[in-house]
């Protein structure tokens, strides 16, 4: 029994991804930087290049942060729906397995946020 | 003929009990559809019982008279410009919080609780859940006309039903009563009057009461007292049902124990928003969330389910992971505050240095190596390059509807994040606790009004923070930003007579 009730109830599911004008949601949380206060959730086009995520979305996101201007790139580890991953920045999200609601988190080896407490 | 004048026992009898007639033309199951699907055996409705014995005119002379002395206070207090008397407009915000999160939960409640009267097969129960909707109801009014004086004198109250049904964290509070309003009679009572009332309301009312006495808002204390005694009786039901359920039959006690579980949960996560009202949104703080919550749930609430285990119940799942938290609590979700102060109907700002020291104090191991770091560098932000503010939408819990802003219960520097799939949908939870709710009953929570996914959808105003603001009815610029920069600030320090710096504010709120 999926909910208590007095006759079979289905719910509708409010968040599918039909309902999102084409884009499909993803959130994205940079692990220990928690000045940023939860993880963010976009709105993004399945087809959006990772590349273009790194490079054009993600520094309006995060660029009042110190740190973020250190990154070294090279040495960020990603995961997708908490299981390591390896981007490719010339494929779309959809294709390379990034699904509507996929959880993007990374860290960036060194920098651990303000004062490297995690903030 | 003399009619023998009736004690109050008898008088409780005739007025409520005896009139609890048995259907003959209809079946009792038709009558009372809510009565069975929840699972809950009741094998005699008789056995309830009600400490209080109150009848409706009793009632209502009591009601009667609180509310003249009520009113007689409210009058005075305006009258005097009491609103003068806080310690400061800073204060004033826990009051937007209180008016657009607690008071609208009191009319649901009202709601509630007369739905509740009328799916009750038994005559105690029926009669104790009407006169707690009419409590209820009587709350919400109270609130609304104490609070209406300071709306005419501060910003963000003007609006205050339109906000909760719309305003991104008191889907917060709305859906935790929704959820507890859409479920059977059982488990309402269970959530409402056990849960919230009975093991957690002193963790709602001590705080703003006190803050309220603390702080010289006397209105605020006036109707908190006005409350009270309505309080212990409601306290005696949700006590009570609890009892009745696990006595009627032990087949009951497995269902109660999951109702406890999740209302428990859902509850705390509630608190939330308190813990930070008492932590940094009272100008003279009463008692820190991490002193209250040993005060009332480790201590109180412990000695509460030791009494209950006779009956096969133990404490509420993940009750340890709240003691784990309870020295971030506050400050994870002052945080999630001040990252969104432009969309709330609230003030924020940063805490002073004596407040600061305040919360080394009573937090010595937390808030000088996690917390105090991101104020200092938040302060200096401030100085060089004016308030900063987290532009992007945050990833919300399903269940509770929060920022995902919680930690793991073991480490304090990583975001704690849980997940489940129904229908080939994913779906996020900010805890454990959350998670096991939504897995109990997906279909009910797929179905959770997610304002950050709403926003996406096009469904609230617009896609900028001011088109949103415009759907809230919040005016950018005087209901929300920091402190420092409001009109309240500006006018607060004109009435006071603090006009050097009124002036320098006033400009600066003008120019926005």
């Amino acid at each position: 029994m999926t909910v208590r009730a007095l006759y079979d109830y289905q719910g509708e599911a409010k968040d599918t991804q039909d309902k999102f004008h084409g884009n499909q949601l993803v959130y994205i949380g940079w692990d220990k930087h928690l000045m940023f206060c939860a993880p963010h959730c976009l709105p993004l086009p399945p087809d959006m290049p990772f590349g273009a995520l790194v490079k054009e979305v993600l520094p309006g996101v995060y660029d009042s942060h110190p740190d973020w201007a250190q990154i070294n790139w090279d040495s960020v580890e990603w995961t997708v729906d908490q299981k390591p991953f390896t981007p490719d920045m010339e494929k779309g999200l959809a294709e390379q397995g990034i699904g509507h609601k996929s959880l993007i988190r990374f860290t960036t080896p060194g920098l651990n946020g303000i004062a490297g407490v995690a903030s | 003929m003399t009619a023998n004048k009736m004690n109050m026992r008898e008088k409780y009898q005739r007025m409520t009990r005896d009139l609890a007639w048995k259907p003959t033309y209809q079946k009792e199951d038709d009558v009372y559809p809510q009565a069975k699907y929840e699972g809950i055996i009741i094998h005699d409705w008789d056995k309830w019982e009600d400490p209080f014995r109150l009848t409706v005119d009793a009632y209502w002379k009591y009601q009667a008279e609180k509310e003249r002395k009520l009113y007689a206070i409210i009058e005075a207090f305006a009258q005097n410009n009491a609103q003068l008397n806080v310690t400061d407009a800073r204060y004033i915000n826990a009051l937007k919080l209180f008016l657009t999160g607690v008071t609208p939960l009191e009319y649901a409640a009202h709601r509630g609780f007369a739905m509740a009267g009328r799916n009750f097969p038994g005559a105690g129960a029926q009669v104790s859940s009407q006169f707690q909707s009419i409590d209820e109801l009587r709350h919400a009014q109270t609130q609304i006309h104490t609070i209406s004086h300071y709306n005419k004198y501060f910003n963000g109250f003007h609006d205050f039903n339109h906000m909760h049904q719309r305003v991104w964290y008191l889907s917060v509070p709305k859906s935790f009563f929704e959820d507890a309003m859409s479920a059977g009679p059982f488990e309402f009572v269970t959530a409402v009057s056990f849960s919230f009332e009975y093991v957690l309301t002193n963790l709602l009312f001590m705080p703003f009461m006190s803050g309220a006495a603390f702080n010289d808002d006397m209105a605020t204390v006036t109707f908190g007292f006005s409350a009270q005694s309505d309080e212990s009786r409601h306290m005696t039901l949700g006590l009570e049902i609890i009892k009745f359920m696990l006595e009627q039959d032990e087949r009951n006690v497995p269902i109660v124990q999951k109702w406890i579980d999740k209302w428990f949960w859902r509850g705390y996560r509630l608190l939330a928003l308190v813990s930070m009202m008492m932590d940094y949104m009272l100008p003279k703080r009463v008692m820190s969330w991490q002193e209250a919550w040993e005060m009332y749930f480790e201590q109180n609430g412990g000695a509460l389910f030791d009494d209950l285990a006779r009956y096969g119940i133990r404490m509420p799942k993940y009750w340890e992971v709240s003691v784990k938290e309870k020295s971030r609590l506050s400050h994870e979700v002052w945080s999630i505050f001040y990252n969104y102060g432009h969309a709330a109907a609230i003030h924020t700002w940063l805490p002073k240095a004596s407040e600061m020291d305040w919360l080394s104090e009573k937090y010595p191991e937390t808030f000088d190596k996690y917390y105090r770091p991101r104020f200092d560098h938040w302060a200096e932000h401030k100085e060089k390059n004016g308030r900063w503010y987290n532009n992007t939408l945050p990833m919300l819990c399903q269940c509770c509807q929060i920022p995902m802003g919680f930690t793991e219960p073991d480490d304090p520097t990583t975001i704690c994040y849980r997940e489940s799939e129904y229908n080939g949908v994913k779906y996020h939870f900010c805890s454990d606790g959350c998670k096991d709710i939504f897995d109990d009953e997906p279909e009910k929570y797929v179905q959770a009004w997610l304002p950050v996914h709403q926003i996406y959808q096009g469904n609230c105003g617009g896609a900028s923070v001011p088109e949103v603001l415009e759907w809230y009815h919040l005016k950018h610029g005087q209901d929300n930003l920091d402190y420092d920069d409001s009109q309240d600030k500006a006018n607060w320090n004109k009435w006071k007579g603090l006009t050097e710096e009124a002036a320098q504010v006033m400009k600066k709120a003008a120019n926005e």
